[in-house]
């Protein structure tokens, strides 16, 4: 399937870019990160430390392990500091 | 019940007559404005990244559930995003209740969500460099006493 993923803050400014399509069979979350992770160093600098990467299907909060399933857009960023 | 993601400057006055004119019900208004502070006399700018698809979403979820949790007349966020400066004004929250703990409660709420919730990422440009604010620990925390 085909994801639109999105990275903010120093996410993004890891991994070079603020959106990409990405083809993948990744089950959920965790997958999809590990598959990064093994195609490029960028991706696995950006995600060496996933306590402190959050993630949101779809513009949701969800957690690591959530299922893929017919999300679309994958949003990767750091704990958010608004206010 | 209004919610304004912009990158422009707002006149906190303004927002706060408005929130409560015309109207004879309302008998408190509590407001919180976040500024753009430098304590160590190096910070250029603070540049604020928002996820503009998620972002008035989540701050609308987070005004419905204090509209779920006290009784509030009306209530405004205003958050602002790009390039600012020193001393400029980021957000802004307001609560009107007909009795003031209910306002202040509810602000309360407002700014704790909107700290760890709301999809936003602050960056640092100082004389040396820039760098990224870290979420502290204290404001994951902060939400359990909701």
């Amino acid at each position: 399937m085909k994801l639109d993923v999105v990275y903010f803050a120093w996410v993004r400014e890891r991994i070079g870019v603020p959106r990409e399509v990405v083809e993948t069979e990744a089950v959920n979350v965790a997958d999809l990160v590990a598959e990064l992770c093994t195609r490029e160093e960028r991706y696995a600098a950006a995600f060496v430390d996933m306590s402190v990467v959050k993630v949101a299907l779809d513009q949701t909060l969800v957690a690591l392990d959530a299922p893929l399933a017919d999300a679309r857009e994958v949003a990767f960023f750091p704990p958010m500091t608004g206010g | 019940m209004t919610v304004r993601v912009q990158a422009t400057d707002f006149d906190l006055g303004a927002e706060l007559a408005a929130l409560s004119k015309g109207r004879v019900d309302i008998g408190a208004v509590v407001s919180f404005t976040g500024l753009v502070r430098d304590l160590t006399g190096d910070l250029q700018a603070l540049e604020l990244e928002h996820y503009p698809a998620m972002t008035q979403a989540a701050l609308e979820e987070i005004e419905a559930e204090a509209v779920k949790r006290w009784d509030l007349d009306a209530s405004l966020i205003i958050h602002r995003y790009g390039r600012l400066q020193p001393g400029a004004q980021i957000m802004m929250v307001a609560t009107a209740s007909k009795h003031r703990k209910a306002a202040f409660e509810s602000a309360d709420f407002l700014m704790d969500f909107l700290k760890s919730r709301a999809p936003f990422w602050k960056k640092e440009h100082g004389l040396a460099g820039a760098a990224w604010v870290d979420a502290k620990e204290a404001d994951e925390t902060a939400l359990k006493r909701w």
